[in-house]
């Protein structure tokens, strides 16, 4: 009998134990959230002069602009940029990415796939980890921004993709991402990166004499890579807020799920002592009756 | 005018100054007091903020190239790297 009360007791501690850890990255996750919320903040007014100062030049210039970076072609060759976390533990976070990718690869590039040219560089190592065991050609140069998530980190593999589309390599890359809404809801998203979308002149665009210095071409095209560092780092910064929002979600539901295990175990603990005691009783009433009668 | 310094990871200095020097792909220029609009790339250099007139009171960070915006008396500088030196 009291061995069962004792397994009862052990199970308990271990769920103790796993809700004290499942709390504390609840507390590390909301933490760190905080700071990923921070840095989008802090780019966001870099980001948003970068697309006005391009929406100003292209209003105040007439007819196209673009260069070979907007210049759409035929496409052959796809090239998806997939960005997942380091770690696991975020609930179905990591799951959710993979599975909009390889569903943007069955839906709109099921043939450039047959042909085997659809390529994917990997952000965080989720990712890398479950398409390596797919027959995608995967590249694995950017897997570990998250090590040590800086801008320049990300401008690299931005710039290289840029080159790579330069070279003909790829015409067109998107990027898969998670973008951040709040804690608990992410949305996952399919982003083109190149060729560039047609820019449109913006309606309240300052119309004024500017300067131009060296000229416009020169300008837009000194523009589009920086514009798009800042589009895939802004992806990257999503991401890292939207992983920790999912991790701090999962936590917080495992922590209620122990919560809720904890009780139903401290009834049946509570059942078994009781039994244990009036089996007791029970043995020494019958054994002092026995002796009296 | 107003000078703003934006890098894409903060906002590195922003306030009023009387004058800056910026490293433009066709030369160092020198941006002051109710400057033509103006639209012009960066090349890696050193940019100044001469915050008053007496040139005594000079902040100097080392850019990696980028863009500037000077536009009814504010100057919007937006570079991907920078570091004070």
């Amino acid at each position: 009998m009291s061995g069962a009360l004792k397994e009862v007791r052990n199970r308990i501690k271990s769920v103790q134990s796993t809700q004290q850890i499942t709390k504390a990255m609840k507390m590390v996750s909301a933490a760190k959230l905080r700071r990923a919320q921070d840095a989008i903040i802090q780019m966001r007014p870099y980001a948003n002069k970068l697309q006005e100062m391009l929406s100003n030049i292209v209003s105040n210039t007439e007819g196209e602009l673009g260069g070979t970076l907007a210049t759409e072609r035929h496409v052959d060759r796809v090239l998806l940029i997939v960005i997942t976390s380091d770690r696991g533990l975020a609930g179905a976070y990591n799951a959710n990415i993979i599975k909009a990718a390889k569903a943007v690869i069955a839906e709109k590039y099921a043939s450039q796939a047959a042909a085997g040219n659809v390529a994917i560089w990997n952000i965080g190592k989720k990712g890398y980890e479950s398409m390596l065991k797919s027959n995608y050609k995967v590249d694995a140069t950017f897997k570990d921004i998250f090590l040590d998530l800086r801008f320049e980190t990300v401008q690299a593999c931005a710039q290289a993709a840029v080159k790579a589309f330069e070279e003909k390599q790829f015409d067109l890359v998107e990027v898969v991402y998670s973008e951040f809404k709040n804690a608990a809801t992410q949305r996952f998203v399919v982003e083109r990166f190149l060729p560039i979308p047609k820019v449109k002149p913006a309606a309240k665009a300052k119309k004024s004499d500017f300067i131009f210095e060296p000229n416009k071409e020169e300008l837009i095209a000194e523009l589009m890579p920086k514009i798009l560092n800042t589009q895939l780092y802004k992806a990257v910064l999503d991401a890292n807020a939207s992983e920790h929002g999912a991790r701090m979600t999962a936590m917080d539901k495992a922590s209620e799920n122990a919560n809720e295990l904890l009780r139903s175990l401290k009834i049946s603990y509570n059942r078994a002592r009781q039994a244990a005691i009036t089996t007791e009783l029970t043995e020494i009433v019958s054994g002092a009756a026995a002796l009296q009668g | 005018m107003n000078l703003e310094i934006l890098t894409p990871e903060r906002k590195l200095y922003s306030g009023d100054v009387y004058g800056v020097q910026l490293p433009g792909v066709d030369g160092l220029f020198e941006v002051l007091e109710k400057h033509a609009p103006m639209v012009s790339a960066l090349k890696p250099g050193k940019l100044k903020v001469l915050k008053d007139k007496g040139q005594s009171d000079i902040a100097v960070f080392l850019i990696q190239g980028g863009f500037v915006e000077v536009f009814h008396n504010k100057v919007t500088v937006l570079v991907e790297g920078a570091v004070p030196s």
